[in-house]
């Protein structure tokens, strides 16, 4: 056991993939011999070599659709996309590439690649390099996404994510890299499509993904101090395939759903949550399922205007309040 | 054209360098990819082959010369217009046919589409519809053979349009700072869809003039002779597999038909595809097989053969049943099916 940062847990992550199977390699923008924008991925040349973790041009779309094509042929490629903004430009691969040529060609062809990349906001960087973004994968049949919270489901989804069939959009959160966690020593591997209850409660189930989930564990713990309310903190972890068992599970043990989603509200992955709420568990709400977004807005870069706008603890604690009219 | 120079010299005889017996298949291969292709035209003016379709009438000698010169294990990735290299990898006529016209026998039982014709098996790793996507894909592809040090080829067909989008000077760029072993192929038609090529770049050649660019051999030939394309596919597949790196290969060439489905191609120049017929890649090998003194029965039983399969394909596919509705929701996840969610 060891407390290691997330921004560890990466580069702990892919070492461990890539020293079980020689089909992994790692691809991106200053990956190599700088380790990465984020400093996520230092070490991983020295360790495995020029020829399995390389330094790239600037081009989004040769590094995905060079991803593509190894995985097509046999490789297990991780490749980086340095900000999760980026991805709008080589979508192609994510929306049209990636997931539709296992479908197109009835089943002949493979896809098993991560595209890992650093999304939301915290850094104060603009409405260009702190979105969450998360909702744009979600949407395309053929993906997987996750967005791990913590340093060990870092390591346990990266494996999970590099030995997955499927293409996995893996989305780090860049507020997050700092931040620490206990780490049992030896292999790690978790299991996609699988939520994790963080904290036990009677009262309302708060479902949050990423940065948002310390961030809805402070507002729990301050909600039962404060006002006696006793939250279920839901980590989705992965966007798809979705745990929804697990949630419609909690909803009908705290009868009321709140959702903190960092993305902009239109169309965020929390609307999806709370259409099949209302569609499988209706009867075993006792209120309105709320939703706790970032408001419709490109995000603004000054520190003062980033932190109203996102979900803070605060704003989890008084809306809560509010809905169950404590 | 300016590559006459490149046609084969006079007198060279059966023992040149491509010998009969590749000849004859160079020769059955783009009468195959002629007969096929104008068949599903013919098919679509029937109302047959649904959806779209873009053909390759006119520009045979590019898929047939590549194709003869790859190997079992050389990848093709194709663009929407990929029928006939498809074809040429050796897949049968019917399944091609059979996608077109939607039904069970198709290649992939009509999930891709006369766009995404894919067979692994054969070495054709999908037909891409989004311009320019496939560049990149192919990269990779030839990125793992030089990481597994396998000696296969990837190819990658596109047209004189795409070389305008972003992602062709992404993968030109990137194959040659990496080495890679692999061959891009564009077929310069002189039309994107219904503009001429000229109107929208700033230079003469689309391809050709901007290898200087990434660090290449200018390459530009007369892509309605078999021969020449066979020879330059045979010269740049060696540099790929001696890990000398990629080659950019303009073949100059015309579409007989319009971009797609019925167009009729109102937008040429009266006479233009008149004078572009004279040089028609079929006859002009046909006339090649005479001049290395093929007999002409030799010559009439492979137009009868490949008639045949593709009567008989046409046929089988008029016969075969639509597919059947349960694929709609297999294979969308490498478990094969479609669960997103538990
Ligand atoms: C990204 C993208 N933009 C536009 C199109 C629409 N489109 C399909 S084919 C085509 C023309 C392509 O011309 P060229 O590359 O010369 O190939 P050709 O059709 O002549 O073989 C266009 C614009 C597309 N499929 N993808
Ligand atoms: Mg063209």
């Amino acid at each position: 056991m060891a407390e290691i940062s997330y921004r560890d847990a990466v580069t702990r992550g892919i070492a461990q993939e890539m020293s079980r199977d020689p089909d992994v390699v790692f691809l991106g923008e200053d990956v190599a011999k700088p380790g990465g924008c984020f400093k996520a991925t230092v070490g991983l040349y020295e360790q495995f070599g020029g020829v399995r973790v390389r330094d790239t041009p600037i081009s989004e779309q040769a590094i995905l659709g060079a991803a593509m094509g190894a995985a097509m042929t046999g490789l297990k490629p991780i490749a980086e996309i340095m900000f999760s903004d980026f991805i709008a430009v080589c979508f192609d691969y994510i929306a049209n590439e990636f997931p539709k040529s296992r479908y197109m060609s009835n089943g002949q062809t493979k896809c098993p690649l991560v595209v890992r990349t650093a999304n939301g906001a915290g850094s104060r960087f603009g409405a260009q390099h702190s979105q969450s973004v998360e909702n744009w994968c979600m949407m395309i049949p053929g993906l997987k996404v996750v967005a791990p919270s913590s340093p060990i489901d870092v390591i346990g989804l990266m494996a999970a994510a590099v030995r997955d069939p499927d293409p996995v959009i893996f989305f780090e959160h860049k507020s997050l890299y700092n931040s620490k966690g206990e780490v049992p020593d030896g292999e790690i591997v978790d299991t996609l499509g699988t939520a994790k209850i963080l904290r036990a409660g009677k009262d309302c189930t708060i479902v949050a993904l990423a940065l948002m989930v310390p961030r809805a564990l402070e507002a729990a713990e301050r909600l039962r101090i404060d006002y006696g309310i006793d939250c279920e903190v839901v980590d989705v972890r992965s966007l798809v395939p979705l745990d929804t068992k697990t949630i419609l599970g909690s909803v009908a043990k705290t009868h009321r759903l709140f959702t903190v989603e960092e993305n902009p509200r239109l169309c965020g992955w929390g609307a999806e949550i709370v259409s099949i709420v209302a569609d499988e568990a209706f009867y075993d709400l006792d209120g309105p399922p709320v939703r706790i977004t970032t408001p419709h807005i490109p995000l603004p870069a000054a520190d003062i205007m980033e932190d109203i706008v996102l979900p803070t603890p605060q704003r989890i604690v008084d809306t809560i309040r509010r809905s169950l009219g404590s | 054209m300016s590559t006459a120079k490149d046609r084969v010299p006079a007198g060279s005889g059966l023992n040149d360098d491509i010998g009969e017996k590749k000849r004859l298949e160079l020769y059955r291969s783009q009468v195959r990819l002629r007969e096929a292709e104008q068949r599903a035209f013919d098919l679509f003016l029937q109302n047959l082959v649904k959806g779209t379709s873009h053909l390759s009438l006119g520009q045979e000698a590019i898929a047939a010369g590549f194709a003869e010169a790859m190997v079992k294990g050389d990848l093709s990735f194709c663009t929407y217009r990929g029928h006939a290299h498809t074809l040429a990898r050796g897949v049968p006529v019917e399944k091609v046919l059979g996608e077109l016209m939607q039904r069970d026998n198709g290649l992939m039982r009509g999930k891709g589409g006369s766009m995404h014709l894919t067979s692994e098996e054969h070495g054709v790793m999908g037909s891409y519809a989004i311009i320019g996507a496939h560049l990149p894909i192919a990269c990779g592809a030839a990125w793992r053979a030089q990481y597994r040090g396998d000696k296969d080829v990837s190819v990658c067909f596109f047209g004189d349009g795409t070389t305008n989008i972003g992602a062709f000077h992404e993968a030109l760029n990137f194959a040659a700072v990496w080495k890679l072993p692999v061959v891009f192929v564009c077929e310069n038609n002189l039309y994107m869809e219904y503009t001429p090529i000229k109107d929208v770049i700033p230079i003469p050649q689309p391809a050709a003039d901007r290898a200087s660019a990434y660090g290449l051999e200018r390459i530009l030939i007369d892509g309605n002779d078999a021969d020449i394309v066979y020879r330059t596919a045979q010269k740049a597949f060696a540099r790929a597999r001696a890990g000398e790196g990629p080659s950019l290969i303009e073949c100059l060439t015309y579409r007989h038909s319009g971009h797609s489905r019925a167009d009729p191609a109102k937008y040429r120049p009266e006479g233009e595809l008149e004078e572009w017929k004279k040089h028609d890649p079929v006859n002009v090998y046909r006339e090649r097989l005479k001049q290395f003194g093929v007999k002409d029965d030799v010559i009439a039983e492979i137009d009868a053969s490949v008639r045949k399969e593709v009567d008989d394909a046409t046929e089988a596919c008029k016969a075969a049943a639509p597919p059947s509705l349960d694929i709609i929701f297999t294979d969308v996840y490498a478990d094969g099916g479609w669960a997103w969610r538990n």
